[in-house]
């Protein structure tokens, strides 16, 4: 039986040998190697979901009034985009379970990359000859974020409405060039005319899933035509042989498996813990807002940023250089992934390393690199707590404009004590190894 | 009953009515004396700049001349007063009193000038609710009422307050909140924003467990330490570990 | 008959009949490690794939249901489960099911040899051209050039030199205020301590720039702009020049004394503005004061904009100090 189907295959492609060499293709085995998969899977889910919910949502953003399931809304005016959300929440059948399934996913699949960028990161992972993989990584990231941002802001209502306009006043804040580029986008001032709709509607269900299926078919491409890289576990391991578990029968299970382990959670989520409900929301008007308004997860660094920020237009007479939310929503997040990006060759020129590196090091192995990508994080982090201070005072009691002050010295100098704190860290227990 | 004791019982009656009443007055006056006056002045004219008090704090108050009952009943049930320090936010606590004794206090400040009586909203609209709420409240209170910041105070949930708490707020603006007379929002509309307030504590959850009805702040949280971390544990069920 | 009692019996056997070892083919030398069965896992495996199937079948029956409550709760539960139920044996499968070999490879180099082979023939096939570095250059200006005509059209999209658009705002002199329901304002309506959502009458009110906030304080406490301000009613373009959300916070003193003073707030960075200073920024982010309307009362007490506003509406750019508001 298994001989029939394979014949037929390869009679018409010709693809046995690959196959041969694919089964047996050789996967290290380490948990934190699986943490690129589970993005992966998240992204598979996501298209999936997502096409089923194309089906019945309505990218116009034409008026009308609402009289349907919803009783709350009623007689409340809203776009045929936010009503049909609400259709698809409350009329459609397990409709309100793929729309979460949906979101969970999305939120989900950041937080993948995030920890997969984490361990590729601290063990070394994007040298040489995978620094183009990791470029095309972080390619996706930064599309993964915009792909988010574009979805739930398309069901328009006040919580995400919100978060467009000051996706706009960032892109306005762009010196010299800000304002052509916002009037380009949403062709004309905010809220823009009835074309940004559907152009926000196929940029998230065409334009950047393809984009992000591209990239991901080339990383993958790459990941297996260079091999994946290894710790050094035993003699065997080593810069020119690759010792793992193959394919078939080894590692199918386990990632057929996680990619179980991944629908099962997504879907447990997306019917038991409640996610943008957004009729309680309500649908967005230019004059409204709510308060404790946030973006999702993945962009709550930027919130912080534009909190943090005090508060001036950098001005010459009557030129605006760079509006303020310039420095938050666009340079902070342009520093982090140029950092990000240009660090493979910025490693290789200050360490002088041209070579190949199969094999992985260990944060300790490379005390330097995890001192600064810790300090990174550090920084990074806080600018995303420092978003949250609202509600700890709220919580808490403490105050909110003091908080703003501490945060602002706190994210120069916390970075720094975590940078020499985590070297010596490294330093000590790699020390401590060398003894016993 | 002879009638001699039925006159003797009713001269006794009258006599001790006012006396009562007089006690039950002087009762509401003593509580207010011991209570409010330190901050608010004997007769309610308020205390302009910091006076020591009985208690050790500095009293400094708004006057009550006008208030009405309205305010003073929802002050004191809420437990927002008695406050002990004027410069702390008001913020809703254990109410010591007795309800004797908020009754008692309610007439006593009444009585510093014709201010207005308790409001009774009646059912009400929760549709035209939610067009009003998120026009009026949404911007300090959130969308669903369940509070927020604004520079300098907390703004509260409305999840405890009742339905005459929240018609007396709406009307009075306590503390930092702006006040809504009749004619900003006319009594039926008034009902219609009870209607959706109380709506909002039993709000429509059909996609499940509702974190809090805060919006993405839980939802990232249930992202990290629930769902990144289940996927993490998974991860290393499935992979093997590093032994170092 | 015969053929039915074959087939029953073939199933029979497929579904009870005792597993063994597929025979091999030939003697051909293994390449996939041997291992030991492990019936107890097996079992195991085919108990879950039987819950699982329970699991799938319940979602079906769930959604097939009408009127059911907590509905989605019940098919995310139906099919989590039936998923996690896989997933768990699956697992079981990759542990204990299946050989957890562990082979070698080598890591792929790189060829130098084609990698010279490519450059020769890349080489070797411009032999017949005299002036390379002309060609390409002119291949590539032509080439370049035709790229940007291609995204020439991209500034179809939108307005991209006319930024004129965003000084516009739908008020002008002589302009009635009115609220939510289209009702035109009173100047008597407006009392101190409340805050009021208003729109140009017979303008769309989804413009940015049309929503405004009014609200009144005693005249001797407005230090800007008091012509602008009938009986101490101010008015504020509602969207926040830091990041275009609206500012719908109203924060008013019961107590002067120990309390701040009147503001406006707007949610999303908490920028602060002062109704009694034209609109200049108390707190926050913001780096422009919040555009002030002018107001007058009219013969029959309706309020009116007495002009456009003091600066551009809504967040800043390039631009924003270069032009005024214009109606």
């Amino acid at each position: 039986m298994i001989r029939r189907i394979v014949r037929f295959l390869d009679q018409r492609s010709g693809t046995a040998p690959l196959l041969r060499k694919t089964l047996r293709y050789v996967f290290p085995d380490h948990w934190s190697f699986l943490l690129g998969e589970v993005a992966l899977y998240c992204f598979v889910l996501l298209v999936l979901t997502g096409v089923y919910l194309t089906f019945f949502f309505d990218d116009s953003v034409a008026r009308m009034t609402y009289h349907g399931s919803y009783a709350p809304l009623d007689g409340a005016t809203m776009t045929h985009a936010y009503a049909s959300v609400l259709h698809i929440s409350f009329d459609v059948k397990a409709g309100l379970l793929i729309r979460q399934t949906h979101h969970w996913a999305a939120n989900v699949f950041v937080a993948a990359i995030v920890l997969h960028l984490l361990r590729i990161f601290f063990t070394g992972a994007f040298r040489k000859p995978r620094d183009l993989t990791y470029l095309l990584g972080l390619g996706m990231l930064m599309l993964a974020l915009l792909e988010g941002y574009a979805g739930y802001s398309l069901a328009d209502d006040l919580l995400s409405g919100m978060g467009l306009a000051i996706g706009y006043s960032v892109a306005m804040s762009i010196p010299f060039v800000g304002a052509n580029l916002a009037n380009l986008i949403w062709d004309g001032p905010f809220p823009g005319s009835s074309s940004f709709w559907p152009r926000l509607f196929i940029v998230h269900v065409l334009v950047l899933p393809v984009l992000i299926g591209g990239l991901l078919a080339a990383h993958l491409v790459l990941v297996a035509s260079r091999h994946h890289t290894q710790f050094k576990r035993s003699a065997r391991e080593s810069e020119r042989r690759v010792v793992g578990i193959p394919a078939f029968p080894g590692q199918a299970p386990r990632s057929i498996g996680l990619m179980l382990w991944v629908f099962a959670v997504l879907f447990l989520l997306g019917g038991l813990v409640q996610i943008n409900p957004v009729w309680l929301w309500g649908p967005y008007h230019v004059g409204d807002a709510t308060n404790g308004a946030q973006p999702d997860w993945y962009l709550g660094w930027l919130i912080g940023a534009l909190r943090l920020v005090p508060g001036f237009d950098l001005t010459i007479g009557h030129y605006t250089l760079v509006p303020n939310p310039f420095w938050g929503g666009v340079l902070f997040p342009a520093l982090v992934f140029g950092v990000l990006l240009v660090w493979p060759w910025l490693e290789r020129r200050v360490a002088g390393d041209d070579a190949f590196h199969n094999l992985l090091e260990r944060p300790r192995d490379n005390p330097w690199r995890t001192a600064i990508g810790v300090a990174i994080v550090t920084w990074v982090f806080l600018i995303f707590v420092s978003g949250s201070a609202d509600r700890v005072d709220v919580l808490f009691g403490l105050d909110y404009a003091t908080q703003i002050w501490v945060y602002r010295v706190a994210v120069w100098v916390v970075p720094l004590v975590a940078l020499f704190v985590t070297k010596r860290v490294c330093d000590e227990l790699v020390a401590g190894e060398r003894r016993d | 009953m002879r009638p001699v004791v039925r006159l003797v019982t009713a001269l006794a009656l009258l006599l001790l009515l006012p006396a009562a009443a007089a006690a039950k007055d002087g009762r509401g006056a003593a509580l207010y004396a011991a209570n409010c006056a330190s901050c608010h002045g004997l007769n309610g004219q308020g205390v302009a700049t910091p006076t020591p008090g009985a208690n050790g704090v500095d009293g400094q108050g708004p006057p009550l001349r006008g208030v009405g009952a309205r305010a003073a009943d929802f002050y004191l049930r809420t437990g927002y007063m008695p406050l002990a320090n004027p410069h702390d936010q008001p913020s809703r606590k254990h109410v010591v009193f007795t309800e004797a004794e908020i009754r008692a206090l309610v007439k006593s400040v009444a009585s510093f000038g014709n201010g207005p009586p308790i409001p009774t909203p009646h059912p009400g609209s929760v549709s035209a609710g939610q067009r009003l709420f998120t026009d009026h409240c949404a911007g300090c209170h959130q969308a669903v009422a369940q509070g927020g910041y604004v520079t300098g105070a907390r703004v509260p949930p409305l999840t405890d307050a009742t339905d005459r708490q929240i018609a007396e707020a709406v009307r009075i603006g306590p503390y930092l909140m702006p006040r809504f007379s009749t004619k900003a929002i006319t009594p039926k509309q008034l009902n219609d924003i009870v209607a959706y307030v109380d709506y909002t504590k039993h709000p429509d959850d059909r996609g499940g467990w509702p974190i809090g009805h805060l919006g993405p702040w839980p939802e990232g949280a249930v992202t990290w330490l629930l769902a990144a971390a289940a996927l993490v544990a998974v991860c290393t069920l499935l992979g093997r570990r590093l032994r170092a | 008959m015969t053929r039915l009692k074959d087939w029953v019996t073939a199933g029979l056997v497929l579904v009870v009949g005792r597993g063994g070892a597929p025979k091999p083919k030939q003697e051909a030398p293994r390449i996939v490690a041997a291992g030991t069965p492990d019936r107890h896992a097996e079992n195991v495996v085919i108990l879950l794939f039987l819950l699982a199937t329970i699991a799938g079948a319940a979602f079906i029956v769930v959604y097939a249901l009408d009127r059911l409550s907590h509905q989605t709760q019940w098919l995310g539960l139906a099919i989590g489960a039936a998923f996690a139920l896989l997933a768990l044996a699956s697992t079981v499968i990759a542990h204990r099911l299946v050989v957890t070999e562990e082979i070698t490879e080598d890591y792929p180099e790189e060829s130098p040899a084609a990698q010279d082979e490519i450059e020769q023939i890349v080489e070797e096939s411009g032999s017949r051209f005299t002036r390379k570095r002309l060609v390409t250059v002119a291949g590539v200006g032509a080439l370049g050039t035709i790229g940007a005509a291609l995204l020439a059209p991209a500034a179809s999209l939108g307005p991209i030199l006319h930024t004129g658009e965003l000084y516009r705002t739908p008020w002008r002199r002589g302009r009635r205020l009115v609220d939510e329901g289209g009702r035109a304002l009173t100047a008597d309506e407006i009392e101190e301590g409340t805050f009021y959502t208003a729109y140009p009458e017979g303008a769309d009110r989804e413009l940015i720039a049309a929503p405004i906030v009014v609200v009144r304080l005693p005249l001797a406490e407005i230090r800007e702009r008091k012509e602008w301000a009938p009986r101490g009613i101010v008015a504020y373009s509602k969207i926040c020049t830091h990041a275009g959300c609206a500012v719908a916070l109203y924060r008013k003193p019961t107590f002067a004394a120990v309390e701040p003073r009147p503001a406006l707030v707007c949610p999303c960075h908490y920028s602060t503005f002062d109704p009694a200073a034209g609109g200049a920024v108390l707190f926050g982010p913001a780096g422009r004061p919040l555009p002030q309307l002018p107001l007058s009362v009219d013969r029959t007490g309706h309020l009116r904009a007495a002009g456009t506003f003091s600066g551009p509406v809504g967040p800043s750019w390039w631009g924003v100090r270069m032009g005024k508001a214009r109606s």
